[in-house]
């Protein structure tokens, strides 16, 4: 018998949804000691399907129809009290965001001590919790314990967070896209103690997950959801190397896969843009109280040649983004030069920068955050022009032709950017940025934001703009596989210094620095090659 | 918090309290007497023998016809010897007067912001409970109604409702007159004139306060870690309790901690409605009587109160939320 069954779950969505079911049908078994990933894009109902196991659903998305088993204990059946008895005894669960998911004002020891307690272990918890800590391979779990969590990084609180889950040996253990906010290597560290663990207790796992290199890396079967239905379900190997339903095909479709697209603006030897020396340090303190320096960049000289597309990966915190922002001017590198076109743009001062602002334009990151919610599209998009000079009739009319060019439709231009989907949205940030006819475009991780099928639309379309204008491009990413597939050549960050750049076909073909090859060795599923179709 | 940090700070912070309460201090004297009038006048028109000699030989005796600047300097030099000159008006020292009254109004704001902390949080947290309920309802109803309430009106209908229709309080004063109690009887006795006039003060920040908690009670609520502790089984009780609660009063503490000195500042009005012997009225008396010593002790003594309260907040913040650094 199956430690997991689900039959028949139905959710019902609040009325005025987009559909009148969160889930439906769902039928989907998890066995001892298997790891089962659920797949599937942002708002496929794969997170309501664990919920609706844990008995955490809201009251908003009640339970329609449906059975759900643990073992022989019929979930569905349960009063409120009996489920909260199971929960983090029989069934634990882990979620995506570490930084948020530990209290932020209790110590880490004292939150998995409350986990033992509230199912009468109490007396136990004094030498449980190091032992649970030294279980996930956290250092001096002693003091660790009395340390609250905003002293531990991201990996180390999912270390915590799967310490907690595992406090009383569940027979089901739910991850929630565990490693969805954390960077490769600490991605991988975290599928590979998921692993072991389970493969050591006989757990069965669910795992959910929007990613196919990590199903890859960890799937013994997997369900593919889309719309609140699964599609297909199988063994891993069959349905990432042989998949039959069309959504499937087409996520797998859309992962990168690493190589360098066809169409290539050709690559001259003009150099827009070379920095020599930039250093960016950041303080806090001063005055009265003690300094605390961190040297956000140093040591990272590069230069970009017309046409050319140079990826610059690191993980967080390595110094990418500060030093994309020194080029747009958003941050002051308080050494270095920086020579646009041979002119350095490091000393001069805010009106004789002006000029250069048109020529150098940026992508953000997060579609939500970027756009101004009060304005309206056309508006967004006009705005650098018109402020530039131009005509506030002409900017208009080429922010229409821009919304043309990314693929939108010119009547979003009255609309406000809350009505678009990520991907849209990402799509008018491009907009924006190319409303400035700018030379050299910044992409400060233009796509890790969105879902994969959504991902490779956009990268197509800067892949497309790309060539068809002959731009620039600085590319940010800690994806690996999406800067195999954009760029010309990587330049590797780590700790604010470049440690190795070079064309991307040497960079991982044949990495020198250590860092890198680390870097490379964390690609979830790099043992798989995505099928063509 | 680390323990052994916190004597350096504390000595830093008093350092930066003083200079803050200094430079209010030149601030007050200079605000004072850019308005028009002197105690002289004030006093000559009182005592009806105006003459041009007699308002001058006041001014004389008062420092009044000192230039600006030498004046300062005598009050300024004065305050760091903490005497805060002397009440021509009253034949007192200023130091002797506010000393005479602070306790009055420290008892008066102290309840009202214990009242006011306590049933705001307490209800806050029914109303985020039960979010969209009649009780829900209710309590929002009852909180925007004293919120929007001026508070000497409030006061009023109190006294006519508690003192006049029901006789069950007494409607001014902080103890009974010629009854020359003592012990219990004397501390009942003062907790009967204190209830009205503290629940006058406290209804609005007490609604403030509730409002406020409920809405970061159901921000907070929303939060990951509160379904973290669901996930590992913590009971609904203990959840509210140790996870949502506990953080939803961080923000909840910032607030009082700054309305813990306007407090001070506040009961003037709920002073002067319920002649309670506190600083509140001395300032308003002052006012009127343009007695400038006492005015600027009255604002140099709640000055040090809001900062040394601002002080408690941040340390208090540092004992509840381990993110603070003290430094």
């Amino acid at each position: 018998m199956s430690l997991l069954r689900v039959e028949g779950l139905t959710v019902a969505l609040p009325p005025g949804g987009d559909r009148p079911h969160a889930v439906e049908q769902i039928d989907l078994t998890v066995d001892r000691g298997e790891i089962v990933c659920v797949v599937g894009e942002s708002g496929s109902g794969k997170s309501i399907t664990a919920n609706a196991v844990m008995g955490l659903l809201p009251k908003t998305l009640p339970r329609k129809a449906g059975r759900i088993w643990l073992g022989d204990t019929e979930l569905t059946a349960q009063s409120p009290e009996q489920l909260r008895a199971l929960r983090g005894s029989r069934m634990a669960m882990i979620f995506q965001e570490p930084m948020t998911a530990l209290n932020p004002l209790m110590r880490v020891g004292d939150q998995i001590a409350e986990a033992l307690a509230v199912h009468g272990e109490k007396r136990r918890a004094r030498d449980r919790v190091p032992e649970l800590l030294a279980a996930v391979n956290l250092p001096d779990p002693a003091a660790l314990a009395k340390a609250h969590p905003f002293r531990l990084s991201g990996g180390q609180r999912q270390r915590v967070m799967i310490a907690m889950a595992l406090a009383l040996e569940p027979a089901l253990l739910i991850a929630d896209e565990p490693t969805t906010a954390l960077d490769v290597t600490t991605q991988m560290q975290i599928l590979r103690l998921v692993r072991e663990i389970q493969s050591r207790k006989g757990m069965g796992v669910m795992f959910i997950t929007h990613d196919f290199g990590v199903v890859a890396e960890i799937a013994d079967r997997v369900a593919v959801m889309q719309r609140g239905r699964i599609v297909e379900q199988g063994p891993a190997s069959a349905v990432l190397n042989n998949p039959r339903h069309d959504y499937t095909r087409a996520l797998i479709a859309a992962v990168p896969h690493g190589a360098p697209a066809h169409t290539r603006a050709p690559v001259t030897t003009e150099t827009v843009l070379e920095a020599k020396g930039l250093a960016k340090t950041y303080s806090r303190g001063g005055w009265f109280g003690a300094r605390a320096v961190v040297k956000a960049v140093h040591d990272a000289d590069f230069t970009l040649r017309r046409g050319e597309t140079l990826g610059l990966v690191g993980e967080s915190g390595s110094g990418k983004s500060t030093l994309a922002r020194c080029v747009v001017d958003l941050v002051r590198p308080e050494a270095g030069h920086m020579l646009f076109h041979g002119q350095d743009l490091r000393p001069l001062s805010r009106a004789d920068r002006k000029p250069f602002r048109k020529r150098i334009q940026m992508v953000f990151q997060d579609p939500y955050a970027s756009l101004n919610p009060r304005r309206r599209v056309g508006d967004i998009i006009a705005e650098g022009p018109i402020t530039h000079g131009e005509p506030r009739a002409q900017a208009l009319d080429r922010a229409r032709d821009l919304l043309r060019l990314v693929k939108l439709d010119p009547g979003a231009m009255d609309r406000f950017p809350h009505e678009f989907s990520g991907g849209q949205r990402q799509r008018i940030g491009i907009a924006r940025a190319l409303a400035m006819e700018p030379e050299l475009l910044i992409a400060d991780e233009p796509v890790s934001a969105l879902d994969v099928s959504v991902q490779a639309q956009v990268l197509a379309l800067l892949a497309e703009i790309r060539a068809r204008l002959g731009l620039t491009m600085l590319f940010i990413t800690h994806d690996l596989r999406v800067a195999a597939q954009v760029c010309d050549r990587i330049a590797v960050m780590q700790r604010g210094a470049i440690v190795e750049i070079g064309p991307t076909a040497e960079v991982f073909g044949n990495p020198q620095h250590s860092y890198t090859r680390a870097l490379l060795d964390s690609i979830p599923g790099r043992g798989w090659t995505p099928p063509v179709f | 918090m680390d323990p052994s940090k916190l004597p350096g700070f504390l000595a830093k912070r008093l350092v930066k309290a003083a200079i803050v309460v200094l430079a209010i201090v030149v601030c007050n004297f200079f605000l004072i007497h850019a308005a028009p009038g002197d105690p002289a006048s004030v006093i000559a028109g009182q005592s009806g023998a105006a003459d041009e000699r007699f308002l001058q030989q006041l001014r004389t005796q008062f420092g009044l016809d000192q230039p600006l600047y030498v004046q300062l300097w005598i009050y300024v030099k004065g305050v760091l010897t903490l005497d805060l000159g002397f009440s021509h008006r009253q034949q007192m020292p200023v130091a002797t007067l506010i000393l005479d009254r602070l306790p009055a109004t420290l008892l008066l704001t102290g309840a009202a912001f214990a009242f006011a902390i306590t049933l705001g949080i307490t209800l806050g947290t029914l109303a985020a409970q039960r979010v969209g309920s009649w009780a829900d309802s209710v309590i929002t109803v009852l909180a925007l109604t004293f919120y929007a309430t001026p508070l000497f009106w409030v006061g009023l209908m109190l006294v006519l409702f508690f003192s006049v229709w029901l006789e069950w309080l007494p409607s001014f004063g902080m103890m009974s007159v010629g009854a020359n109690l003592t012990g219990i009887a004397a501390v009942l006795d003062v907790a009967k004139h204190l209830l009205l006039p503290a629940l006058t003060l406290g209804l609005f920040y007490m609604a403030v306060y509730a409002r406020l908690t409920r809405a970061t009670m159901l921000e907070v609520a929303d939060q990951d870690f509160v379904k973290t502790a669901r996930a590992k089984g913590v009971p609904e009780g203990q959840v509210v309790r140790r996870h949502v609660l506990r953080n939803a009063l961080l923000p909840v503490i910032t607030f009082a901690g700054i309305q813990a000195g306007q407090l001070v500042g506040g009961s003037i009005l709920v002073e002067t409605v319920f002649a309670w012997p506190g600083i509140g009225r001395l300032a308003f008396e002052a006012l009127l009587a343009r007695d400038y010593p006492v005015l600027m002790g009255v604002f140099f003594a709640t000055s040090v109160m809001v900062v040394l309260f601002n002080l408690l907040t941040d340390l208090l913040y540092a004992v509840v939320d381990p993110r603070v650094e003290v430094a």
